[in-house]
């Protein structure tokens, strides 16, 4: 079980957490430029490292809260994404 | 959080002297709760502490009309993870910008229409929850043992004391947990529908401390 941080309830166990995928994808500045295959894109492609990836996350059965970590996909290790903390509300 | 909600459900204002008689989630099962008390140095003991008012308040953060807020219910705005007030009458922290009031009901007139008036236009929302809840409490020596059976947070005085709140989950539901005595003395405040859920839960917990 990972421990995870939430930035505003500290250490949690990993099942009060909801996954919310990867970070900071920006939505189309227009959507109606795109075809189907960059729509596509936007929709199901994300990045898929082996190492640092920034999350988003949510601390379903607590605060309710919403908050970005940098998580490496090989070890788990989660480290905070302070500059985003406090907007993630 | 720029949209206004001001939802006017009003239970803490309603004229309770002509409502119909009220049932809590738990109220059938007073003498079970009675029969599972442990006595002695390994004690512990729960019951239900219905009806007691509840108000969900989202308030900005860092701003003057949280501290407004919290100076119309004449308490002190509460720290993060931390209860401010005294049992009878308590604001928890939920969030950055969201606390519960927790209060008996003759305590808690008017706090709605006063919390409302200190919000004027600014963002936020204050609602009535009180049915939203009921309300557990466990006490005695052992109340913290029964507790760790079910619920992966620290609870160890160094990490948790009075004064302390938490939502979290106790086995599988959300709780809101909240001490309030150092004996140690806790009250759970859990969705009425899942309130015998966790009092089940809780009396299995119990049942090693009852001697014979
Ligand atoms: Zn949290």
């Amino acid at each position: 079980m990972l421990l995870i941080r939430c930035p505003w309830c500290g250490d949690r166990d990993e099942v009060e957490f909801r996954y919310g995928g990867q970070a900071d994808v920006a939505y189309p500045t227009d959507p109606h430029e795109l075809d189907d295959a960059e729509w596509g894109n936007f929709l199901f492609v994300r990045a898929n490292p082996m190492g640092a990836l920034t999350e988003r996350w949510v601390h379903t059965a607590g605060c309710r809260r919403w908050f970005s970590v940098v998580r490496d996909t090989a070890t788990n290790e989660m480290t905070p994404d302070i500059p985003r903390r406090r907007e993630s509300r | 959080m720029t949209v206004l909600h001001r939802v006017e459900t009003d239970l803490a204002e309603a004229d309770t002297a002509t409502a119909a008689p009220r049932h809590s989630p738990l109220e059938h099962r007073g003498a079970e709760f009675e029969r599972a008390t442990a006595l002695g140095p390994r004690g512990v003991r729960l019951r239900e502490e219905p009806f007691l008012t509840q108000l969900n308040l989202r308030v900005p953060p860092d701003d003057a009309v949280s501290e407004a807020v919290a100076e119309a219910l004449d308490l002190t705005p509460p720290a993060a993870n931390k209860v401010s007030g005294d049992e009878g009458r308590a604001l928890l922290w939920l969030g950055p910008d969201e606390w519960l009031l927790v209060a008996e009901e003759e305590r808690a007139r008017g706090a709605l229409r006063a919390v409302r008036s200190a919000q004027q236009d600014a963002s936020g929302s204050s609602v009535d929850v009180s049915a939203n809840r009921t309300t557990l409490r466990l006490a005695g020596p052992a109340a913290r043992e029964v507790l760790e059976k079910v619920c992966s947070l620290d609870l160890h005085p160094r990490a948790f004391s009075v004064g302390d709140c938490a939502q979290t989950l106790l086995g599988r539901t959300v709780a809101v947990l909240w001490q309030v005595g150092p004996d140690p003395e806790y009250r759970v405040l859990v969705r009425c529908s899942f309130a015998e859920y966790l009092a089940d839960l809780l009396l299995d917990a119990m049942a090693e401390f009852l001697e014979g």
